[in-house]
This record gives structure tokens, sequence and C-alpha cells, in this order.
């Protein structure tokens, strides 16, 4: 891969993997680089064995939830040859597994549930979910999308990555010593009072702060450089799609993390000194609490789907090859519902305020379906008579827009009062932000991962095989979530280890599919090593694509361009750049296009 | 940067003026297409850092505003507590440090070495005085009477069973804040090391002095909410 590509001309500059010869020096240039591009790269692996760690948890909770537990009656015969009756508790899997695995202590069945859906809540929310997109893919595309050598700020890029491991690092020890059993959401006073002996819970909470402030500085560089670095030529209209969900991803960052961040650091004072603030025996306030978690954690699931809504964007126009329809009303709308975003968090507590106050938070929530809507027909009239290629990146894209639909329009009944009141706490819950979620940020994430992987690696994946692990994800994460929806509807809650008989069918189903969804993902973690190891040399721009990445070497020079690009033609103009004759794949037609000029 | 006085640099230590940390040999990033860029930009992203501050804060004003409408009784004892003079000295101390801190910026843009150094002193010893005069005659006194936050308050004479979170807020709105002050010093700390041995910062070059400076302000600015809500309102 560190071979100089012979076109290069004049500036002899080496793809940004190759590097110096030992694996001492490698290691030393990795973790000192101020790479865009490697810092990108790092994240993608964490976040990608964030989401294996969470993903297990995951499969541990499904586990669990495969048969209700019950007492049953057990016959034995004792010493005397006589029959004795005793009861014994039948279905308590994971205290089964981890009892055979010698790690079960003395905690019951429902107490490691509790830990094993904490942990994975908070792993996937925040070491993956949140960092997941802007930090690898938009760290690594960013500044290339915009012509730029790098972000704005390279050094506090790397140590916001630093920032992102040592946050992990007390989550993962959090884990180590135990993990905690408060929800992903750290409710008071439980929170404050669980495991009262124990630094498990401070841990996972500081983890949590920590976290926090590498959001914070992510998104802070990112704003300043798509104010301060578009190439020349590139106005704000000229940007991809992918930038502007990025810039409005990276805004909702910075305006809502400081307050979880002091939300947090309350919660930490109350739980090692008392302070009271939440502490309803003092006259505290717990639904202040509630309150301050939530207006950081309802924008933020803005900052989660909003950079998927980009990679959405350029997947669909790219392998369809059409201009996207109605660009300004996509890029406005991710400003929208940025701006929205601030303003519905109460949907969350609707039992725990006013009347009016809740009539209010519904009717706010209801608007944001307005944008999130404005996209999906625009992304739908993009494809219209599009020439649409089925490879994977697409699949994914015509994927997302069928699950995340489900997800958004799920939202609905939840943010309507007297309908939230039956679904509230319950598995219908759970079944929406999974389809938006993993139906909308991940499935997104992943046909992003698959449309950049050339770019990236400058290695083709195998599409038979990325296509069938496509289509283990679509099968399986359907079976696992849709199953939900009737559960929740008939009453099912979240959040607890056991159940009534007849919801049995239904968890079983949702179990299986787990595990189909699960056999997905390690498909696709396959076709990727295959395609590390032994995967064709991938062209300049295999797509087709038009924006500025597509004109740089796979994988990219150091710094990035040969000459400073400028732009000359809008990023999805493919009925006016391309000659009808011309395969776009040819693009950049004129060999020296993009680089003409400095 | 608007400000290109030419300056005399024969004055200057030659190990000083070959430095490549030298304000006059420094140049932008690679990145960058020119200096004034990356000025432009470093400024930009500090004042979105100073937003985040400001939400950081707004958490707890808030937290202030809800158990003030819950405890208005527990709450106007609490500021009959605290001595608005030690406040208000404070408060002195901190509009003090801001402007030489506008100053220092104003130095380093003239290159006037020596003023900017004496200035970024001013400003730090305010900072010392300002943790002193906290320290010393408020939080020392205050926690020996037993005013103190949460479950460790053990003052005799509350006339108000919700005295302790009027204290819990107290601790952590000015605890939190003398945080801030420590950052900032310790940031013009960094810049006088800089300015002493290197010269660093001049007329085409003071972007650290600049961002130090906008901090202190935000810090300043805090305090001044700060001073009336716990001091003066009753
Ligand atoms: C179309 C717009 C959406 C609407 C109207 C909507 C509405 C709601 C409402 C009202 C709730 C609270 C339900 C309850 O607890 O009773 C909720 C929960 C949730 N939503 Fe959404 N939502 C939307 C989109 C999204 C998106 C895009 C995401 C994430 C990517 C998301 C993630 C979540 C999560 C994580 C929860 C549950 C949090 C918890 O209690 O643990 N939602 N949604
Ligand atoms: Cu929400």
């Amino acid at each position: 891969m560190s071979t100089l590509d012979a076109h290069a001309g004049h500036h002899e500059e080496g793809s940004y993997l190759s590097g110096p010869p030992g694996i001492m020096a490698k290691i030393w240039q990795w973790a000192t680089t101020v790479d865009h591009k490697k810092i990108g790269v790092m994240y993608l692996f964490a976040v990608l064995f964030m989401f294996f760690v969470g993903g297990m948890a995951a499969l541990l909770v499904r586990y669990e939830l495969i048969d209700p537990m019950r007492d049953v009656m057990v016959q034995t015969v004792d010493a005397n040859g006589d029959l004795v009756e005793t009861t014994a508790t039948q279905g308590e899997n994971l205290k089964d597994l981890f009892q055979g695995l010698g790690m079960a202590g003395d905690l019951t069945g429902t107490q490691i549930y509790n830990r094993a859906f904490t942990l994975h809540g908070a792993v996937m929310v925040f070491m993956f979910i949140v960092p997941s997109i802007p930090a690898s893919l938009g760290n690594f595309f960013l500044p290339v999308m915009l012509g730029a050598k790098d972000v704005a700020f390279p050094r506090l890029n790397l140590l916001s990555w630093y920032i992102y491991l040592f946050g992990s690092t007390f989550g993962i020890l959090s884990i180590l010593m135990g993990g905690v059993d408060t929800g992903w959401t750290f409710y008071t006073p439980y929170s404050t009072t669980t495991d009262a002996d124990h630094w498990r819970v401070v841990l996972m909470v500081t983890a949590a702060f920590i976290l926090g402030f590498s959001s914070i500085l992510t998104g802070l560089n990112f704003v300043v450089t798509v104010h301060k670095l578009r190439a020349p030529g590139m106005g704000w209209f000229d940007m991809p799609l992918f930038i502007w969900a990025v810039y409005a991803t990276s805004i909702i960052q910075v305006l809502a993390t400081p307050v979880i961040g002091i939300t947090l650091l309350l919660l930490i004072f109350e739980r090692i000194m008392n302070i009271g603030i939440f502490d309803p025996a003092m006259g505290g306030d717990p639904v202040l609490y509630q309150h301050f978690f939530w207006f950081y954690s309802h924008p933020v699931v803005y900052v989660m789907i909003l950079p998927a809504m980009g990679i959405i964007s350029e997947l669909l126009a790219v392998h369809a090859r059409k201009h996207i329809f109605g660009y300004r009303a996509i890029a406005f709308s991710s400003l929208g519902i940025a701006g929205v975003s601030f303003l519905v968090w109460g949907h969350h507590i609707f039992t725990a305020m006013g009347e009016l106050a809740a009539v209010l938070f519904s009717g706010l929530t209801f608007l944001v379906a307005i944008p999130t809507a404005i996209k999906v027909f625009n992304w739908i009239a993009t494809l219209y008579k599009g020439s649409i290629v089925l490879n994977t990146p697409m699949c994914y894209g015509l994927m997302f827009l069928f699950t995340f639909s489900i997800g958004g329009l799920t939202g609905l009944p939840l943010a309507t009062l007297a309908t939230d009141l039956h679904l509230h706490d319950s598995y219908f819950v759970v079944a929406h932000f999974h389809y938006v979620m993993m139906g909308g940020t991940v499935i997104a994430f992943l046909g992003g991962i698959h449309h950049w992987w050339p770019k990236m690696f400058g290695k083709m994946y195998s599409e038979p095989g990325a296509l069938i692990g496509m289509a283990l994800v679509f099968i399986g994460f359907n079976v696992t979530f849709f199953t939900q929806f009737f559960l929740g509807t008939q009453g099912m809650p979240r959040r607890y280890a056991n159940y009534v008989d007849e919801f049995q069918f239904l968890h079983q189903i949702s179990t299986y599919g787990s595990w189909i969804l699960g056999l997905g993902m390690f498909v696709h973690l396959a076709v990727f090593i295959h395609s590390l190891v032994a995967g064709e040399k991938a062209p300049a721009n295999p797509w087709g694509g038009l924006t500025l990445e597509w004109e740089c070497e796979s994988p990219p020079i150091e710094h990035n361009f040969h000459h400073e690009p400028i732009v000359k033609h809008g990023p999805y103009d493919f009925e006016t750049t391309v000659p009808p004759h011309w395969d776009p794949k040819d693009y950049p037609i004129h060999p020296d296009a993009g680089k003409a000029t400095h | 940067m608007s400000t290109m006085t030419d300056t005399n640099p024969t004055d200057v230590p030659q190990s000083i003026l070959k430095s490549p940390k030298h304000w006059r040999n420094r140049i932008a990033g690679h990145h960058w297409r020119t200096g004034d860029e990356e000025f432009d930009a470093a400024k930009l992203g500090m004042w979105l850092f100073l937003t985040t501050e400001v939400l950081l804060f707004a958490g707890i004003f808030c937290g202030y505003a809800v158990f003030r409408m819950m405890y208005p009784e527990a709450w106007a004892n609490g500021s009959h507590y605290l001595d608005w003079r030690f406040g208000a000295a404070n408060t002195a101390v901190l509009l003090l440090s801001s402007w030489t801190a506008a100053n220092a910026v104003r130095c380093a843009q003239l290159d006037k070495q020596f003023w900017l150094r004496v200035n970024i002193i001013i400003t730090i010893v305010c900072a010392a005085l300002f943790i002193f005069i906290k320290l010393k005659f408020e939080y020392m006194v205050k926690l020996g009477e037993g005013k103190a936050p949460g479950t460790f308050f053990s003052y005799p004479y509350a006339q108000d069973p919700h005295e302790p979170l009027w204290w819990s807020l107290y601790y952590i709105g000015t605890g939190i804040h003398a945080a801030h002050v420590i950052i900032g010093a310790a940031l013009f700390g960094v810049v006088l090391y800089y300015a002493k041995r290197y010269q660093a910062y001049g007329p085409t070059q003071y972007t650290l002095v600049e961002n130090a400076a906008l901090y202190w302000h935000l810090v300043d600015l805090v305090w001044i909410f700060l001073f009336p809500l716990l001091y003066l309102i009753h």
C-alpha cells in the first residue's frame, strides 16, 4: 500500500497509510498523528469495537428474555427414598450462564439482567453511537470533501481522540468491576443510592462526563473547519449534504453536551458528597435531573441520526447517479431538526409535568417530524428515474428509507399524549428507538463504511459477501424489533427480566432475530478482513462520485490533494458534468481536472 | 490581525530573535492559506468553546432558579449569611484583572514586550487574590460554622430546613467558577512563559494571548452574574 502513484507528478507523496518501517515506529506514528484521516480510522476501529462490546451485551439481554423466569416444583428422591418437592427457579438464563463461568457471585438473575441492559445501553449510546459517524467517517471525509488538508485544529482533534480513549477506559473499568444497574439514563435517586459501597456507578458516570468533552471538541473543530476551510469556489450551497449534516450535528454537540456535563457532575457530587440537589429526602428534585438529562439526551438523538441522514444523501445520489432532489430543503431541514431538537426534551417525561407543559412538548415534538419527512420525500424523489445500482451501499440506503420511516412514524404515537400514556416505558418505545438508532444510524453507518471503504483503505470489498451480510442484517433486524412493537402494545414493560407466559412466543422470535442480526454483522466483519488482506486495489473513483474525496487517490495521500482543488461543479451535477456517453467512473474527465491550479 | 506596527527588533537578543517560536518567525499551520485565516479560526473556536462554558453554568443558574422558586425562605436566608463586602471586593479584583488582560492583548499587538508581561503578571496576581479571599474569608469561615453543603451541613441556627440545599448550590456555583479562575490563571502562566522565554507574541502573532483574555473575560462575566444572585438578592 505504500507505493507511490505513478501519476502523482512532482509531488512524490505517499499514501497516508504508508509509514516508517518497523512496528514500533508505526505505532508511534499513529499514536502521535495529527492527520485527520488516521484519527478517523482509529476512531472507526474503536467505535466498531465498542459496537461489538455493546452488541455482545445485547445478545445477553435477548438470551435472558428467551423464556420467562418461573418458579417450578421439582421432585427429588431423598436418602430415605421418599419423594420431596422443592421449588426452584427456572429460566434465569444469565445467572446460569455466569455461574457456569464462575462469575455470578451472589447476584440474583434479575440483578445480572439489569447490569446487562445498562451495559448495553451505556456502551452503545456514549461510546458507540454518539461518536460513531462524525468521529470516524466525519473526521476522515469532512476535510477531504471540503477540499482541505486537515481539520481546523489538528492537535485538538488528537486530544479529542485521547479523551475518548480515556473516558472509555473509565467505562470499561466500571464494567470489569461488575458493571452498573442504573440504566443508561442514570435516573436519581436510584443512581445515587444503588450499589452504595462501590465506585462502579461513579466510574461509569465519570466515563460519560469525560466522553462529553471529546464530543464537544470534535464538534467545535468541525464547525470551525466548515466555516474556514472550504476550498476556493465552494460556497455554502456547494457543500455535499454529508457536510451539512455533520455541521448541524456539530452544532448540537457543542450546545447540548455542556448541559449533560454539569448534570453528570452534579450527579457525581450527589453520590460522593450527598449535596442533595436531586435527593427528595433533602428537598432536592429528581425530576430536575430528568429535565437536565433529556435536555441533552433528546438533542443527542439527532447527533446520532443527522450524520446518518447525511450519508444517505450521498449514497442515494451517487448510486442512483441522480442529482439530489431538493438540495436546499435537505440542507435546511438538517438545521431545522437541530433547532427544534432543543425544544422537545419534555416528551420523555410527560407524566412528570403539568398538563399545559405536556401539551406544548407534544406539539413541538410533532414539529420534528416535518423536517424529517421532508428529507425522506426528497430522497425518494431522488431515486425516481435514477439509474439505481443495487450494490451494498445502495441497498443500505434503501433499507434506511424503510426502517427509518418505521422508526420515525412510530415516534408519533409516542408524541401523542393519550397514546403515550399506554406506550410509555413499554417495548413499543424500545422498538421505536431501535428502528431509528439501529435501523437509521447503524444501517446508514454500515452503508457509509461500504461506500467509502475503497477510499479509506484502497481496497475493494467483496460485493456478494457484503450483500449476504446486508440481507442477514435486514432480516435479523426486523425480526428482532418488529415483534417488539406488538409486545409493547400488549403491555410488556421495558427493563424487566421476567414476563407473563403470553409474551413468550414474541420474545422468542425476537431473540432468534438477534442471532440472525449478529450473524450478519460477523459476515460483514469477515468481508472487511478479507478485503484488507486480499481485496482488489480500488480505483480512485469506483462509484463515479462527484464530491471531492473521489478526486483524491485511493487511499488519499498524506495531504489529501496534490494541489488545492478548485470547485467548478456542484456535488451532485451528474447530468451536467458527465457527458452522456461517458462512464461517470471516468470522472475526473480531464486527467488534470481538479488539480489544474494552485 | 489588523495591527501591523513596524517595530524595531534591534534591542531583542539574538537567541530570541532566531528562535522559531519568536513571533516574527512563527508560520501558519500547513493546512492554512494565511496566518490571518488561522487566527480567525482559532478565535471562532474559542467563542464556540465559551458558548459551551456559558451552557455549563446555565445548568447551575437553572438549578438556582428552580430551588429559589421552591424554597424562597431558604434562599433569602442564604444570601443574608453571605457578606456582600467580600463579594464586592472579589468583583473589583476580577474587573481589574479583566482590564489588565485586555491590556495584555493590546501590548502584544504593539510589541510592548515588557508591559505585556507586567499586565499578565497583574492578571495572575488578581486571580490568586480572588482565590485567597474566597478561601480565607468565605469558604473556611463558613465551613468552620457548619455551613456546609448537603448532609455535611451542621449549622445549629438554621431557620429553614432547606438551607443545606442553598449551600450546595453556593459551593457548586462558586467552586466551579473558582476552578475556572485557576484554569484561566494557569493559561496566563503559559502565555507568560512563552512571552518571557521567546517573546512569542507580537503584532502578527498573538492568538494565545487573545484567547486567554477571551476566556478570562468569560470567567469575569460568570462572576458578575453569580455575585448579585448569591450575595445581593434576598
Ligand atoms: C420522527 C421523529 C421522532 C419522534 C416524534 C420521536 C418521539 C419520541 C418520544 C415521544 C419518545 C418518548 C417515548 C416514551 O418514553 O414514552 C421517544 C423515545 C426515544 N426516542 Fe424518539 N422520536 C423521534 C425520532 C428519534 C430518533 C431519530 C432517535 C435516535 C436516533 C430517537 C431515539 C429515541 C430514544 C433513544 C428514545 C428512548 C429513550 C429512553 O427512554 O431510553 N427518536 N421518541
Ligand atoms: Cu426524545
